[in-house]
């Protein structure tokens, strides 16, 4: 992998709601530049309301984030955004564009590259998922592996100093998981600071070096995940795992 | 037989067909395909706007945008061209003297774009939330996000209602002639009538008919190959895959 420059980023008491429902109620995390955090917890926690509050898809009511030490929630959050990649669960790749256009899109009109430059960034971004040779194929000619890969080659064409991942397996056939989850983890090899939405708890003891796990809108436990998956303090996580595992 | 011969005297007189026919194509069918062109690109442009004010967030220009579409799509057509065409024609005479044709387009694009922006509307609702958002979240304005992203993709999946939308101006064009049109500015239907009218039987206007089929019969197919395309996905592309795969075979 290429060189990478990492930001740490931190989390302060955020708190989201939509309309009466607090989705968020003051959520803690703070990640170190080039450390991987996986985010864990039952569905309707607030994990992937979290990353969308991280990069301002959604502002949050209260509290701050921080990227490089500096809070992110006064200045033009379109500029905050192309800092940070975020891969979703079903890809949203653009369908109406090739796998190569999908790429040189933003590399174009927000980098304003031109369109030589761009096209070879997103030639690099490609060979390094392992997909040069799908550059002309439409998004929907490929499986969903590779479409996950295309999503994660475009977020890093940007070179963003975090990468945010909201279930980003969740969507894809068993066999295909594998695949995505090992380019995940060269990427938090190579230094990207990386928060990651996950149900997949190996990927989580082995790659993350912490593990936060969040259940109605806060953070109710973190720590290595050595310790989160076999010490675990609080009941409530005790009982996830215990039905996760 | 009386039947037959009294069906041939109206609609098949060869030679009031003959006398009509380079004043149809000459004047009639040129008229024709530029209210029409006029009409579908002003319509068009309208429609987009309309359609775009009526997804805005913002209350104050999603309601010009639905009251608008609720007039125009209500209002029988021939009203509005009447409203609009003799209306303001009083004020427009001062600017290119008392040539229908303006305000005529004018009307038929107003009302063409009450539907088609109801059209581009239908098709970038149905355009999934993610795409807008995995724009965004790439650092996309809200506009740019909207116009190369969902747009685009929004526009493909009606281009099949889009298509019917112009067939149906290419026939309501004919209305125009409600304006009181001169010579040289007769359309196919207007020439049509003018000559059955002088010829006594009507096979001027089945002509005329034939003329609008022409410029229809063409539109629907293209609108089946649309539908087609969408349902199917794009051909083209796959084989373009294919293609380049067997580039890389070769190497």
């Amino acid at each position: 992998m290429r060189t990478i420059e990492a930001a740490s980023l931190q989390v302060e008491g955020v708190e989201l709601a939509f309309g009466t429902n607090k989705v968020l109620r003051g959520v803690d995390l703070a990640v170190p530049a080039g450390h991987t955090a996986c985010v864990i917890g039952p569905s309707g926690s607030g994990k992937s309301t979290l990353l969308r509050a991280i990069n301002r898809l959604l502002e949050p009511d209260a509290g701050d984030v921080k990227l490089g030490g500096e809070s992110v929630l006064r200045g033009d959050p379109d500029v905050l955004r192309r800092r940070i990649g975020m891969v979703f669960q079903h890809f949203n790749l653009f369908p109406h564009k090739t796998v190569l256009d999908n790429i040189t899109l933003p590399l174009r009109k927000i980098k304003k590259l031109d369109t030589d430059a761009a096209q070879e960034a997103a030639r690099e971004q490609l060979e390094l998922v392992g997909l040069k040779e799908k550059a002309a194929a439409r998004p929907g000619n490929l499986s969903g592996g590779q479409q996950q890969r295309v999503a994660i080659a475009r977020a890093l064409a940007m070179k963003p100093e975090v990468m945010l991942f909201d279930e980003a397996t969740s969507a894809l056939d068993p066999e295909l998981v594998k695949g995505v989850l090992a380019l995940m983890a060269d990427l938090a090899q190579a230094g990207m600071t990386m928060v990651v939405v996950t149900h997949e708890m190996g990927f989580a003891r082995e790659v993350a070096d912490q593990v936060a796990f969040m259940d109605h809108g806060v953070v109710v436990e973190s720590g290595v995940p050595e310790q989160v998956f076999t010490d675990a303090d609080s009941p409530r996580l005790r009982q996830f795992l215990s039905q996760v595992l | 037989m009386d039947i037959w011969s009294t069906l041939s005297d109206t609609f098949l007189d060869w030679e009031s067909m003959k006398a009509v026919l380079p004043e149809m194509l000459k004047v009639g069918l040129v008229n024709t395909l530029i209210l029409a062109a006029a009409s579908v690109v002003l319509g068009t442009v309208l429609g987009m706007i309309v359609a775009v004010l009526a997804l805005s967030t913002k209350p104050w220009l999603r309601w010009p945008a639905k009251i608008y579409t609720d007039i125009f799509r209500g209002l029988p057509a021939i009203l509005t061209i009447l409203l609009i065409g003799q209306g303001l024609s009083p004020i427009t005479r001062h600017w290119w003297g008392p040539n229908p044709y303006p305000l005529g387009i004018l009307a038929l694009s107003l009302i063409a774009a009450a539907y088609i922006g109801e059209i581009f509307r239908s098709g970038i609702q149905s355009v999934e939330k993610g795409q807008l958002e995995a724009a965004r979240a790439l650092g996309f304005s809200y506009t740019s996000g909207m116009r190369l992203v969902v747009i685009p993709q929004g526009v493909r999946r009606v281009l099949p209602a889009l298509v019917n939308q112009f067939i149906a101006l290419v026939k309501e064009s004919s209305l125009v002639y409600f304006l009181g049109l001169l010579a040289s500015q007769r359309e196919l239907f207007r020439i049509g009538q003018d000559a059955a009218a002088t010829n006594g039987n009507l096979s001027p206007l089945l002509l005329a008919g034939i003329f609008y089929l022409i410029i229809t019969v063409p539109l629907t197919h293209l609108v089946n190959h649309f539908d087609k395309r969408l349902r199917e996905g794009r051909p083209a592309e796959t084989e373009a895959v294919k293609l380049e795969e067997l580039a890389h075979a070769n190497h």
